[in-house]
């Protein structure tokens, strides 16, 4: 790694007697760009990083505990709090694992319903990601952009379950209601206007020389070591593993659909560094709004939930299913006892390995590029501390 | 590889410490000795034709009738897409298993998780504290036995006095 400006003043000035220490910082629990209630300790020499070691659980609210208590049916609400910057997949992702353990078959609509609600989140998602990264960057306008459009969708999703965040919208066997009238029509109309508004996107900013040299070999995560911290998600392919639960593991309607993986090529830097995982995300808006025209056009008419007894008793055995949510594979693990209360459920959460990697990658890197690194993995404190 | 092709390669390279193989459950699972995890894990992870490069879960679960907690790993293997779940009993009185944290570094979060919602202890891991709860937290809530104190540092902790 090339020496940055500092050091390079430090060894210049090292002879003429200037000394240097290392310095211990708190950063957080609160601080704007910790994106929810964490905390730092950092051991810093200068501006220059020596450690930084996270400190989790200020949101810690037993989720998974409480599912012990609520049954089935009832935890549905309270997955949304898991990760609620895209709580559909949670939704998601707990309906699956409840339907592995019982059986049941979802029919076509409803996951077709699914699969649409679940790729404007993911959408929505990455909006709130671009817009943050670049504010913690410290660009202020192109936030209002992404907003204004992520509100556009919040909006579409309220119209589809009455919720702007916290959905509640999947049920075991399938969804809560159809989709609304012209809601189609609606959602493309939006979807045209998404696409020129993320070409200017990207001529603003995304190739901006300032913003480039902000990202372009900071915090660079090589393959294997992604893997071994088990990286998931737009985290994974920014260190340019192509994979990707949707296509690798194909679940719901995917396997119908036609959409390219993008990971990250280095463009700019190298492989794995933080534009990598930011353009990854951009990118991935685009194929998201494939998969939604497609949806819309080959989606069946019929039922959009199976029928299933109120009192669910699952029989006595296990499940785990893996879900490609907007933080990437998102692994929900669900024990029943054949009671109407899951014995366990456990939640493997992308944000989890995101936040357990950057002590590693941390030394050496300037603590304003802390900040860069921790927006880049894209960390949701609550799916951190369930 | 199937269950029962990987369950045949771990019964012929370990002589002790390898159990059943359920090639019929919903993710087949293979049980495996406590003393035995670290080396079984490394050599999933070494092997050339295994390759379980990533730990994509590890949990525990309280099976307080049987006396016993159940660690969980799910494994699986990016360069040739398979998976295999291991099983490690450990009993409930004196939970304590070696650490996979050197095979998976993903290992040494979900370790402390699983220490501190449950408190099995990990031997030989780096870094074994508290990670959800606060530090001087008693008890280990995702046990089935666990009793929510009534207040913590002088909060109260009753529904009934929040609905008051």
């Amino acid at each position: 790694m090339s020496l940055s400006g500092f050091e390079v003043e430090v060894q210049r000035q090292g002879n003429a007697g200037l000394e240097t220490e290392e310095m211990t910082l708190n950063m957080g629990p609160q601080h704007p760009s910790t994106h929810g209630v964490l905390r730092f300790v950092i051991k810093a020499d200068g501006e220059v990083m020596r450690e930084a070691i996270p400190d989790v659980g200020y949101l810690h609210r037993s989720i998974e505990k409480i599912s012990e208590k609520v049954g089935y049916h009832g935890f549905m609400p309270y997955t949304d709090r898991v990760d609620y910057v895209a709580a559909m997949f949670c939704n998601q992702g707990w309906s699956m694992a409840c339907e592995r353990l019982a059986g049941i078959e979802v029919p076509k609509r409803g996951e077709y319903c699914r699969v649409i609600a679940a790729e404007l989140n993911r959408i929505s998602s990455h909006l709130l990601f671009l817009g943050t990264m670049i504010l913690d960057i410290g660009a202020m306008t192109p936030f209002f952009h992404t907003f204004r459009e992520r509100e556009k969708i919040n909006d579409l999703l309220e119209e589809l379950c009455g919720a702007r965040l916290t959905y509640n919208y999947m049920r075991i066997g399938g969804v809560a209601w159809d989709l609304p009238p012209n809601f189609a029509e609606r959602t493309l109309e939006f979807l045209d206007a998404l696409e020129p508004a993320l070409d200017e996107h990207n001529d603003l900013i995304s190739y901006n020389k300032i913003y480039v040299e902000r990202l372009a070999n900071i915090a660079v995560i090589p393959p294997d070591l992604a893997i071994n911290y088990n990286l998931v998600g737009p985290n994974l392919r920014g260190s340019g593993v192509h994979y990707d639960i949707r296509r690798d593991e194909p679940y719901s309607v995917y396997p119908d659909l036609e959409f390219d993986v993008p990971i990250g090529t280095g463009e700019v830097g190298t492989v794995g560094d933080c534009f990598d995982r930011y353009i990854v995300r951009v990118h991935e808006i685009k194929q998201s709004v494939r998969i939604l025209r497609q949806c819309f056009q080959q989606m069946p008419t019929g039922a959009v939930i199976a029928k299933v007894p109120r009192k669910f008793k699952p029989p006595a055995g296990e499940a785990y299913v893996r879900i490609e949510s907007a933080r990437g594979d998102m692994g929900w693990y669900a024990v029943s006892d054949g009671s109407e209360f899951p014995y366990r459920c456990k939640i493997r959460t992308g944000s989890f390995s995101a936040m357990s990697i950057i002590d590693r990658v941390s030394p050496g890197l300037m603590i304003a590029d802390l900040v860069a690194l921790i927006s880049s993995l894209d960390v949701v404190a609550p799916e951190v501390d369930r | 590889m199937d269950a029962t092709g990987i369950h045949e390669r771990l019964k012929a390279r370990f002589e002790v410490g390898v159990g059943e193989c359920n090639s019929t459950a919903k993710d087949p699972c293979i049980t495996i000795d406590p003393a035995a995890i670290a080396a079984v894990c490394r050599f999933l992870h070494d092997d050339p034709d295994l390759r379980f490069d990533c730990l994509s879960n590890q949990s525990g679960v309280d099976y307080k009738a049987k006396e016993q907690i159940q660690v969980v790993y799910h494994l699986y293997s990016y360069p040739h897409r398979h998976r295999i779940v291991l099983k490690v009993d450990v009993p409930r009185e004196t939970p304590a298993l070696p650490t996979v944290e050197g095979v998976w570094k993903a290992a040494n979060w979900m370790e402390r998780e699983i220490f501190d919602l449950l408190g099995v202890t990990f031997d030989g891991h780096s870094d074994l504290r508290r990670l959800l709860m606060p530090e001087d937290w008693i008890g280990h809530p995702l046990r089935k036995d666990f009793v929510e104190p009534e207040e913590y540092h002088g909060i109260n902790t009753s529904r009934e006095s929040l609905l008051r």
